[in-house]
């Protein structure tokens, strides 16, 4: 299997690769029947069909993938991370791929499918957003996707999908950001997040979390994570406080976000904390541990 | 006990109802697609309607614990605006099949016109090409002669009476119902249709057998807790338990799962995929015996975003 990892050039050889391994009699067959007849030109009525049954011939177990094919992805498609996909998911995306055609119509075709979407195919088709052609099409559409309420959807675009950080403008970027911390939902999954980050998103997350002190509402660690590269002298107070205040991981989270900062401020106040600068120092502490708290 | 409330629009129903019922012990609800009590007046306003309850609302009740499945189809009502029904039929294909849609419904009779009995037909044929099961409404008016004349067409267009699942029904129907193989549902509606002490009646003169109950709760006066509350009547008056284990669960899930979208399995066992896509699950109030009186405990942190 490696040894044909290598050679494949496409997200959706990569996609009918793992689902050919993982499926089998009928489920494979149905795959690989709708494949064919999605390459040879279908008509609309059956792509439609085709794709809304999917959960119903191949089923919705997770999709079975080991470090190399999560490294597969990455080099057919920079910052794609499958993890978490379920089978129904990558067949959608990959017969979506399937469907030959001119830019515009697909473009078009995936809109209508959105419109009529139920749950499991908002998720897919999100999911899929940095495979689809033409990319720069469907920035409206993702940021529809982050404004949903609901949350496997909002994550279908906000989690391990690169598609964000690379279209999303400052506003709808911030937003995202916001709204994840709003609806309780990790920032550390969020792609490109510290390349992304910008003064005024730092000044939204710094007000958001004197919003949650007033209401005596806990802060999430990982706020502060947005506010270090960019930390003026309210937000560095705001850090200092934390440093003095904070539970364990929100005074980890503090120190990193200082450590970020370059800013002589920023240094002077984590001196004050030798212990945690330290274990910076020494690289055992990070973000993906304040995540994993 | 757990209950199944096989017609309701949660779409017209609040959080707090959503509480109360998982509370009560309702397990599952199925929502079949209805007017929404005032006429839709393009094809745009459906769409979203029907994306709704195979999406948002899927969803929602999810966060409550409950799991939500539907039926897709075009209502008698609206069946009368010829340009408006010509366009639905174009797009009840593309939502037939969805995930949760467990039927081609509610469909059937208003005023018995022609209209109607033209988009009933078609709707019955889309149901044989797709091989679904039928949820038939029964018209409030001439309700006698409409529900005969609706399983005649059944039986014509090349449907299995047990495919078909006859709601709405009162003592004026149920025989005929029952004798030609149909599933007979009954509404308990607070002033109209049926009430619960008239199906205490019922469940002891025909017994259990292809008989269920639903609350068909809506936008008008209706009660989303109807199925558990006349289940605690029943037993009060000395129904078996298993006969009412039937009537408000067994009978509903045995007609609807034959659509092979609605297992118990998606209560008891959710599958880890499905609850980190939409189903919160509600094991606190497994096998609990129904509380209709008491408030609903909130559940606690609820997933469902208000923004």
């Amino acid at each position: 299997m490696s040894g044909a990892l290598q050679q494949v050039t496409s997200p959706v050889e990569l996609l009918l690769g793992w689902l050919g391994r993982q499926l089998a009699g009928d489920a494979r067959g149905w795959l690989e029947d709708s494949v064919r007849r999605l390459r040879n030109g279908a008509d609309e009525r059956t792509i439609y069909t085709i794709l809304t049954l999917v959960p119903r011939r191949v089923g919705k177990d997770d999709l079975h993938l080991a470090p190399a094919d999560l490294e597969a992805a990455q080099q057919v498609r920079s910052g794609w991370s499958p993890v978490g996909w379920s089978v129904d998911q990558a067949a959608r995306v990959a017969l979506l791929l399937c469907v030959n055609g001119p830019e515009d119509r697909f473009a078009h075709r995936l809109e209508q499918l959105f419109r009529t979407a139920d749950l499991g195919e908002l998720v897919a088709f999100y999911r899929g957003l940095p495979l689809y052609p033409g990319q720069a099409r469907y920035v409206a559409r993702a940021a529809e996707g982050a404004r949903s309420n609901m949350r496997s959807v909002f994550e279908a675009v906000a989690h391990r999908n690169p598609y964000p950080a690379e279209r999303f403008d400052e506003d709808a970027w911030n937003q995202m950001v916001l709204k994840a911390l709003f609806i309780g939902s990790p920032l550390h999954p969020i792609h490109g997040f510290d390349a992304r980050s910008n003064p005024r998103l730092m000044r939204m997350l710094c007000d958001y979390a004197h919003e949650r002190w007033a209401a005596r509402r806990p802060v999430s660690p990982e706020l502060w994570r947005g506010v270090g590269p960019h930390a003026d002298d309210a937000a560095i107070a705001d850090l200092r406080r934390v440093l003095a205040q904070g539970s364990p991981a929100e005074r980890r989270a503090a120190a990193l976000a200082l450590a970020a900062c370059p800013r002589a401020e920023a240094a002077a106040a984590l001196r004050d904390e030798p212990e945690l600068a330290h274990a910076i120092e020494r690289g055992r502490l990070s973000w993906d541990e304040i995540a994993g708290a | 006990m757990q209950f199944i409330d096989p017609h309701i629009h949660m779409n017209a129903r609040t959080a707090n109802d959503y509480e109360a019922m998982a509370a009560a012990g309702v397990v599952a609800v199925i929502e079949p697609a209805f007017w929404v009590g005032q006429p839709r007046t393009s094809v745009g306003t459906y769409i979203d309607y029907l994306s709704t309850l195979v999406g948002w609302e899927r969803f929602r009740a999810g966060q409550f614990g409950i799991r939500h499945y539907c039926a897709i189809g075009l209502n008698a009502k609206e069946a009368n605006n010829e340009a408006l029904a010509e366009a639905v039929m174009e797009i009840l294909p593309r939502f037939a099949l969805k995930e949760g849609v467990v039927a081609i419904g509610e469909i059937g009779f208003d005023e018995q016109t022609k209209a109607e009995k033209k988009y009933l037909r078609a709707q019955l044929d889309l149901a044989k090409q797709l091989d679904m099961l039928v949820m038939i409404h029964t018209p409030h008016r001439d309700k006698k002669r409409g529900t005969s004349l609706t399983m005649d067409l059944c039986i014509e267009h090349g449907l299995a009476p047990e495919r078909v699942v006859i709601d709405h029904n009162n003592e004026e129907t149920v025989r005929e119902v029952l004798d030609r193989g149909f599933w007979a549902a009954f509404t308990l509606y607070p002033r109209t249709k049926m009430g619960s002490e008239r199906m205490v009646d019922i469940v002891r003169r025909y017994g259990s057998e292809r008989i269920f109950i639903d609350s068909s709760a809506d936008w008008g006066m209706s009660d989303p807790l109807a199925v558990p509350k006349t289940a605690q009547l029943m037993l009060q008056r000395g129904i078996p338990e298993a006969d009412v284990r039937r009537v408000c669960y067994a009978n509903a899930l045995a007609a609807y799962g034959q659509s092979g979208q609605m297992k118990e399995s998606d209560w008891l066992d959710p599958a880890p995929v499905d609850q980190r896509l939409m189903f919160e699950g509600n094991s606190v109030l497994r096998g609990q015996t129904p509380r209709v009186d008491e408030p609903a405990p909130r559940p606690a942190d609820a997933d469902l975003l208000i923004e």
